[in-house]
């Protein structure tokens, strides 16, 4: 393809150069899904440990449930949240439409599933092992799951990166709810959407590799501080 | 949580309210004012002389006339003239404001194996395409440039629609994304001129029928009822539409070039 290296270079060259467009769009793609993964964290993962450990009528079900919305497609995630914040829906005074909040809003809606399903299972195993133990300790419910996801951590780490990456590639549901307004809700895969429609592909391509680059430094430093904190013994 | 999560949440702090202090008003718009980059020449020029931000969201008109609908979004920029008038006859918008105009043109492979570029119009052209069952890639999508296609197949006196899934192709998608499989398949399409002009990824393809009457794109504005919809930001709107239709907004239409051409010639009446 003629003119793609040309462009992986100038779209790099642009980010090293801080190009104040270019930068403005991966940091607000950086800040939305890093919000967004944030924010599915806190709710998944208490919640995937209380599904593991806990025992109710219904738990089944709703894990299963869970598990299902793993595929949620990203565009009916949209859908939902621009039904609820359009001005004619029931969160419309909010005015939060095409913010860089709803675009959180919808990714979380994304990422939740994904974060409280491996968290379950990851607490499930562990439960199994140190049931026992617990219950000679006396733990309060509570003490158990903090022991628990505290243990799980490198664990969930995975599970966050796993649904940090959804949100990160996800172009479906920020388009409907973000809008793609230049400088204001544009993020790296609408902009390269935009790109594509305009037929600028090998720009496109460009702007897709630098996401992806961006993608495997945060997996890069996840892994290295992991290492780091592991140390030895668990090698 | 790790530090790095926790940092993150931070950065996501600063970074997000940043983009909601500013004055601003929101514009549902058809496509091809953007792909074209009209907006990114004239807009500036905007919000240089009022301090206002444009934010436009670029759906094609049919979604964008639905948005507005919900109340989501100050003011319009569209091309189907019936669904405008309807939309204000409804009582969602003020009025229609003549903007600009272009002309839409059809487009197809550089060999032409349905010898549309030789028919005498745009009727002709497409008969000659249904007739080679050679394929059309439309919109398939509410969208203006839709519309004005489903005019054009009617007028021919051909149903196109019955032909959908052998050659007559719906990809139910923006025009740029259209053109692209127009490109890719060999299809011919009906695209407007200005998005046809800015598109950089034409290979082979051709305009093989321009020029009809029939074919003239007029764009128009309209600013969402605030009686309706009360949380329209009805200055910026009304400053907006003021603009556009002003001396100054009409020349930095007119002045908007790409390879040379005009893309959209100015119709405010002054």
């Amino acid at each position: 393809m003629d003119g793609f290296s040309g462009a992986v270079s100038a779209a790099f060259g642009l980010l090293a150069a801080l190009d104040p467009e270019l930068t403005g769009i991966v940091g607000l793609s950086l800040a939305v899904s890093l919000g967004a993964t944030v924010t599915a964290c806190a709710l998944g993962m208490p919640l995937g440990a209380l599904l593991a450990v806990a025992r109710f009528p219904g738990r089944g079900l709703l894990a299963a449930m869970i598990s299902a919305l793993m595929g949620l497609p990203p565009v009916v995630a949209g859908l939902a949240v621009y039904l609820m914040l359009s001005a004619s829906g029931p969160l419309g005074p909010l005015g939060l439409l095409y913010t860089p909040t709803a675009m959180v809003i919808a990714q979380t809606l994304l990422v939740l599933p994904i974060v409280a399903a491996l968290t379950r299972e990851t607490v499930a195993a562990l439960h199994d092992e140190y049931d026992e133990l617990l219950r000679s300790m006396n733990a309060g419910r509570m003490f158990a799951l903090g022991t628990l996801l505290v243990d799980a951590r490198f664990a969930l780490t995975t599970a966050a990166l796993a649904g940090f990456g959804r949100a990160l590639a996800e172009v479906g549901a920020v388009m409907i709810v973000g809008g793609n307004i230049a400088h204001a809700t544009r993020v790296m895969t609408t902009a390269i959407a935009l790109e594509t429609s305009k037929g600028e592909l090998a720009l496109a391509l460009a702007l897709g590799a630098v996401l992806v680059a961006l993608s495997a430094l945060i997996h890069g430093a996840v892994a290295l501080l992991r290492n780091r904190a592991e140390g030895p013994a668990h090698a | 949580m790790s530090r790095l999560t926790l940092a993150a949440a931070l950065v996501a702090l600063v970074a997000l309210p940043a983009a909601a202090a500013e004055r601003f008003v929101l514009v549902q718009s058809t496509t091809s004012t953007a792909n074209s980059g009209l907006y990114d020449a004239i807009l500036p020029q905007f919000e240089a002389a009022t301090g206002i931000q444009a934010r436009v969201v670029a759906v094609g008109t049919g979604q964008a006339l639905k948005n507005a609908r919900n109340c989501d979004g100050d003011l319009l920029v569209v091309h189907a003239r019936a669904a405008e008038e309807t939309f204000v006859a409804e009582g969602h918008g003020l009025a229609r404001h003549a903007l600009m105009h272009n002309d839409f043109v059809i487009v197809g492979p550089a060999d032409d194996p349905a010898g549309a570029a030789g028919t005498p119009d745009a009727a002709a052209a497409l008969t000659a395409i249904a007739r080679a069952a050679a394929p059309f890639a439309s919109r398939g999508d509410e969208s203006g440039t839709h519309a004005k296609e489903r005019a054009l197949w009617t007028a021919a006196g051909i149903d196109a629609a019955a032909a959908s899934g052998t050659w007559y192709r719906e990809t139910g998608s923006g025009m740029g994304a259209t053109l692209n499989l127009a490109v890719g398949m060999d299809a011919y399409a009906l695209t407007d001129r200005a998005t046809w002009v800015a598109f950089a990824n034409k290979a082979g393809h051709r305009i093989v029928a321009e020029g009809d009457p029939a074919l003239f794109n007029p764009y128009g504005v309209i600013r969402v009822n605030p009686e309706r919809c009360p949380n329209v930001r009805a200055a910026e709107a009304e400053a907006l539409e003021a603009w556009l239709l002003s001396p100054a907004g009409q020349d930095a239409i007119a002045a908007y070039r790409r390879d040379g051409q005009q893309l959209f010639h100015p119709d405010a009446a002054d």
